[in-house]
């Protein structure tokens, strides 16, 4: 097939290692700091979003793709850069809108997949 | 066994008996792992490029495949297993996101559909939705003000 062809290869594996990297610094923070994985969600998300903001994290997804969108703190770029291109087009308001629309394909399949995949899940049966 | 009379005591009892978490192993597993997931977004990437399809729209697509995926292979309960080897390498990732909307919802099944299920699902995704929603506002009203990303301007 043509599409095999045409793949970065060089990108897939700045993806890998980047994204790699990214998890890391999870990992080290789960051995080292004995936070709760919600807690370690909830730094990454910010930190993206600080990061987005400041336009830092724009470089990272320059050089590494999915590698650095992947990860959680892709997601809080993508909020942050969502709401300054909607402050960008709408003022004020876009601040409380772009947010939520430039992430709104992930949290909506999270929210619904989520939902189904419990659905059709049975729950583990302990055994007497 | 001296009995434990202190909170100092009992810690180092504690960190005397828990194992040592061998770091370095689980770092390789979570790099390789983490790495991988972040690779196989890369690839349907490079797919997207390959139909023509335009890079915001590309991301999402990326998310949602990903997120389908690791949310069924929690449902099934496949996900877990891989978490347990890999730990933040499959954290960190958007996976972790669906798998901690799905973990909670099914371990709660059983008390009904709106209280179980429904309101479960968000014990670990609702506190990342509402401080990245926040910082994304904060971010946006900074924007306004100032009219700048600080570090682009420099």
């Amino acid at each position: 097939m043509d599409f095999w062809g045409q793949i970065d290869w060089m990108l897939v594996l700045k993806a890998f290692i980047v994204g790699g990297l990214i998890c890391i610094i999870g990992q080290i923070l789960i051995d080292k700091t004995k936070l709760t994985s919600a807690r370690i969600l909830v730094i990454f998300v910010t930190a993206g979003a600080i990061l987005g903001g400041l336009g830092i994290y724009q470089y990272l997804v320059d050089f590494a793709g999915a590698g650095a969108t992947v990860p959680l703190t892709g997601f809080g770029n993508a909020l942050a850069k969502g709401a300054i291109e909607e402050v960008q087009k709408v003022g004020f308001l876009g601040a409380f809108m772009g947010g939520v629309k430039a992430a709104a394909g992930g949290i909506a399949a999270a929210i619904f997949f989520g939902y189904l995949a419990a659905l059709i899940s049975k729950p583990k049966m302990k055994k007497q | 066994m001296e009995p434990i009379e202190t909170k100092k005591q009992y810690q180092e009892y504690v960190n005397q008996k828990s194992p040592n978490s061998p770091i370095l192993k689980n770092c390789f597993n979570s790099f390789w792992v983490g790495g991988l997931i972040c690779a196989i977004g890369q690839l349907i990437l490079e797919f997207c490029k390959y139909r023509n399809i335009e890079l915001t729209l590309s991301n999402t697509i990326v998310s949602i495949i990903l997120i389908f995926i690791s949310a069924f292979l929690t449902g099934l309960n496949v996900f877990n297993k891989i978490g347990k080897f890999a730990g933040a390498g499959s954290l960190v990732p958007i996976t972790g996101f669906a798998n901690s909307i799905v973990s909670p919802a099914m371990e709660y099944k059983s008390e009904g559909y709106v209280m179980g299920v429904g309101a479960k699902m968000f014990t670990v995704a609702g506190p990342v939705l509402v401080y990245g929603i926040s910082a994304s506002i904060l971010v946006g009203i900074i924007y306004l003000i100032f009219n700048t990303q600080a570090i682009t301007l420099v």
